[in-house]
């Protein structure tokens, strides 16, 4: 998995690419909360486009995200889910509790 | 149970750096027998999950402790007849895990944590677990689906 982040105003875009799995989603977890918990950035956004996999424990990191963002008053938002990520988070249950959109330009959007 | 050839064994070490390797062969197995792209997804999915459990609670995180995986094609019985299948036997010498950690939990929950075994359970058709001469032996099963005649023919 490889994290990248695109910082604009206001909000911050982490593109992530490949596998999230038990080996690297405290990578991503901690990505996350540093972003949101330390940095106070209002709103975080996910590129999931080249994200070929995702575990459970991947599937965990994102709510703790979501959890974090409601914690400090942020927006969490999610974008460019892949069938593999959408079967995975349909299959937690969880999908509605995010904020998904198909494009950058929907997740940026004021 | 019918015929059962063994298709694949892999011995593995208990370092979830090894799961991206198993996800690979299996992916590729599973398409090889003709399951469809969804289906190798879910298969791929409950493998690693398994795995991911052993790993952290059957030996709570040491990443150098043996796993064997067994891949069988298979014929079981399933409504009195005979069906095609993928059979997948995980087993490790960790310690066993109580039944509360099996049981995941209640989906409405939001909180991170306890998805893996119900990711199982919605993937595979037949999910047993047992302790056998000190060691955690998971058995999956997924039938493989023959496509019938078009309606009408």
């Amino acid at each position: 998995m490889k994290i990248a982040a695109r910082h604009l105003d206001k909000m911050t875009i982490f593109d992530v690419s490949g596998d999230i799995d038990l080996a690297n989603s405290p990578e991503l977890r901690k990505a996350l909360l540093r972003e949101l918990r330390e940095l106070r950035t209002p709103r975080v956004i996910l590129s999931l486009k080249a994200v070929r996999y995702i575990d459970s424990s991947g599937v965990a990191s994102l709510v703790e995200g979501l959890k974090a963002s409601r914690d400090v008053g942020a927006r969490f938002i999610l974008f460019g889910l892949n069938n593999t990520v959408r079967e995975v988070l349909q299959l937690s249950k969880l999908v509605k509790i995010f904020e998904i959109y198909e494009t950058e330009e929907q997740a940026v959007a004021p | 149970m019918g015929r059962s050839s063994l298709l694949l064994k892999m011995e593995l070490l208990s370092n979830p750096e090894t799961l991206c390797a198993v996800r690979g062969a299996l992916g590729q197995l599973a398409e090889k027998l003709g399951f469809p792209e969804p289906e190798c997804r879910a298969i791929v999915l409950a493998v690693d999950e398994a795995l991911t459990n052993i790993i952290r609670h059957a030996y709570r995180g040491d990443v150098e402790k043996p796993i064997e995986a067994y891949f069988r094609r298979v014929q079981v019985s399933r409504n009195g007849a005979l069906s095609d299948a993928l059979e997948i036997v995980l087993e490790d010498r960790g310690v066993t895990v109580e039944g509360a950690k099996l049981c995941g939990r209640a989906l409405e929950d939001v909180k991170p944590g306890g998805l893996g075994l119900h990711f199982i359970h919605q993937s595979m058709d037949k999910v047993e677990f047992r302790r056998k001469i000190g060691r955690n032996q998971l058995r999956l099963v997924k039938f493989l689906h023959v496509p019938g005649p078009p309606k009408g023919s």
